[in-house]
């Protein structure tokens, strides 16, 4: 039987057959991209077909392979990595941490927003290598309770988007949780922004809504769901000062 | 992205040793090296990660001032007591920058080298670029200029090998110019200290030369002398949206009061040159006279003598004019009293 990307069998059974092919044929991107496009479900094949290259681009070049290991949500793994991969796609592409985004792969978006050690960075623009030896926290790592199907334990800030409903396409979401948990600890120390300092609070400055927009300034969502992840936001700053 | 070795220092004098290799280069916070290896301007062989030396305390100096490690996180050092108390135009400048991603990533040596945002000169789809291909000529001078420079560039035309209008586009280096910072750095030689005003290059006729760094040299840190603006600071940042994009223009005004009168003065622009742009004369001009709009007009003008616009920002002029008389006047009403504009 062959297999061709783009064939979209319909039958429940021919598609287990097919990923049994695939599964044998090491066609390990095509399975994950189909994954991938069952859980999105709504999501258009088409899309697949624009993302971003990201390290699959530059294959013909000499690599230089290193063993690494890093430390993921309380986990280490141990990998072996070119010295040109980003935190993001080794979490993505050899981790299988799909839940951090890749926007625009270049620092302007924040999509890829992980901890490192407890502090929030763009994963894209953070060499996998230099991040080696650091405590490393997903968006998979926030719930106390890491099965995706039970989101009775999950963290606060995650119950808050739900509650107020902080997304629209979910894209850059889990950037913006990652990004808002640490902003609030960021606040929660007295850790100050431009919007403090020209409004002369400079001890302890209340949340307000112009506080929480600029310290989640570094979170871009094209759908515009700002105002929601607003009062998500201030729902557990609120809660929580 | 070109291929390259990693390796990490644990010693100043190890990072310095490695550096010094051809094609090596240091990294710290990552955040404009690592964007611009992947846009291919910048190819290393080898990357001498320095995150874990010791270059991570800010320190009162026994002068009064205080010394600043090349390692202090943007983030930590907007929010250091001695910083947002004693410098709070510096603390304003970092706050005005980048993302707070951004900012918990990149450092102040890193920062210090920030390289141009001239769209020319990131992408390698345009030959012409001075700076990235020295001689290759300044496609930004026929092109889209909206960000480019009014002060201290140089310009011969499009296809000079010579030319260049591109711009700094740190905010921390423009309150560190108004600050009279100095640079420490240490080479295979020693250590040496850069005064600020020296530390970056007017591109001038090599326009690829962009700071007094030499290729074997380490920043260690940055010193500021004794605090004089502690109470009258004012950093005014202008740009297309309120967070999270590049100056259009800046500005960081720091004033001494006596009384409603100035005794002294740190005046610099950020978003018109290569360079944070300052100009004693226009800080001396403002010395013994009284607070006021009058006075602070002279001093832009002292300040933006010479400025030439082009095609899309000739607007920078005026406008960088009227930034300086607004900081001026928000810095004169005290640090705490201005408001977000």
């Amino acid at each position: 039987m062959s297999v061709l990307p783009g064939d979209e069998p319909e039958d429940e059974e021919e598609i287990q057959q097919e990923e049994k092919e695939l599964e044998k044929s090491e066609l390990f991107f095509e399975l994950s991209r189909r994954k991938f496009m069952q859980t999105a479900g709504m999501l258009s094949a088409g899309l697949a077909a624009g993302f971003p290259a990201g390290s699959f681009a530059e294959v013909n070049q000499p690599s230089n392979t290193q063993a690494i290991t890093l430390k993921v949500n309380g986990q280490p793994k141990t990998l072996s990595l070119d010295t040109r991969t980003s935190l993001l796609d080794a979490l993505r592409e050899s981790l299988e941490l799909t839940g951090t985004k890749k926007g625009c792969d270049h620092g302007q978006c924040g999509a890829c927003t992980v901890l490192i050690d407890g502090r929030r960075v763009n994963s894209c623009l953070t060499l996998a290598f230099a991040a080696e030896g650091a405590d490393i926290t997903t968006i998979e790592g926030l719930a106390r309770n890491s099965d995706p199907k039970d989101a009775s334990e999950l963290h606060p800030v995650q119950a808050a988007f739900l509650e107020h409903d902080g997304y629209q396409c979910g894209y850059c979401t889990p950037g913006q949780i990652c990004s808002a948990v640490a902003a609030i600890g960021e606040h929660k120390r007295g850790a100050l922004s431009i919007v403090s300092l020209h409004t002369g609070k400079s001890e302890h400055p209340p949340m307000t809504d112009d506080e929480i927009k600029e310290r989640m300034s570094g979170n871009i969502c094209r759908c515009g769901a700002y105002p929601n992840i607003v009062a998500a936001v201030r729902a557990v700053a609120g809660a929580s000062a | 992205m070109k291929t390259f070795s990693y390796e990490r220092a644990a010693a100043p004098a190890a990072a310095i040793h490695a550096g010094a290799a051809r094609g090596a280069k240091f990294l710290a916070g990552g955040t404009n090296l690592v964007d611009l290896m992947k846009y291919g301007v910048e190819s290393p062989t080898t990357l001498v990660d320095i995150n874990q030396l010791e270059l991570k305390e800010v320190i009162a100096s026994p002068d009064g001032g205080v010394t600043i490690g090349a390692l202090v996180r943007n983030s930590d050092l907007a929010d250091h007591p001695l910083i947002k108390n004693q410098y709070p135009l510096l603390s304003q400048a970092l706050l005005s920058g980048a993302s707070p991603q951004l900012r918990n990533m990149a450092t102040t040596g890193g920062n210090l080298l920030q390289r141009t945002r001239c769209y020319y000169f990131t992408d390698i789809s345009f030959p012409a670029c001075n700076k990235r291909t020295p001689g290759s000529g300044c496609a930004a001078l026929q092109g889209y200029n909206r960000i480019h420079a009014i002060l201290g560039q140089t310009d011969k035309g499009s296809t000079s090998g010579e030319s260049c209008i591109a711009t700094n586009p740190s905010d921390m280096n423009v309150a560190m110019a108004a600050l009279v910072a100095n640079v420490e750095v240490e080479g295979p030689k020693g250590k040496r200290t850069i005064p600020f005003s020296e530390f970056h290059k007017l591109p001038g006729s090599s326009p690829w030369i962009e700071s007094a760094l030499k290729p074997d040299e380490l920043i260690v840190g940055v010193t500021l002398p004794p605090a004089k603006f502690a109470k009258n600071a004012y950093y005014l940042k202008i740009r297309d949206r309120n967070s999270y994009a590049f100056a259009l223009i800046s500005v960081a005004a720091g004033l001494e009061m006596d009384r409603g009168t100035v005794k002294s003065a740190g005046l610099a622009l950020g978003g018109v040159a290569l360079k944070p742009w300052r100009d004693p004369e226009a800080e001396k001009v403002l010395v013994g006279k009284p607070a006021g709009a009058e006075t602070f007009r002279q001093a832009a003008d002292i300040l933006l003598q010479g400025a030439k616009g082009y095609e899309h920002n000739a607007f920078k002029i005026e406008m960088a004019k009227q930034g300086v008389v607004r900081a001026l006047t928000l810095a004169s009403q005290g640090t705490t009293e201005g408001t977000q504009s």
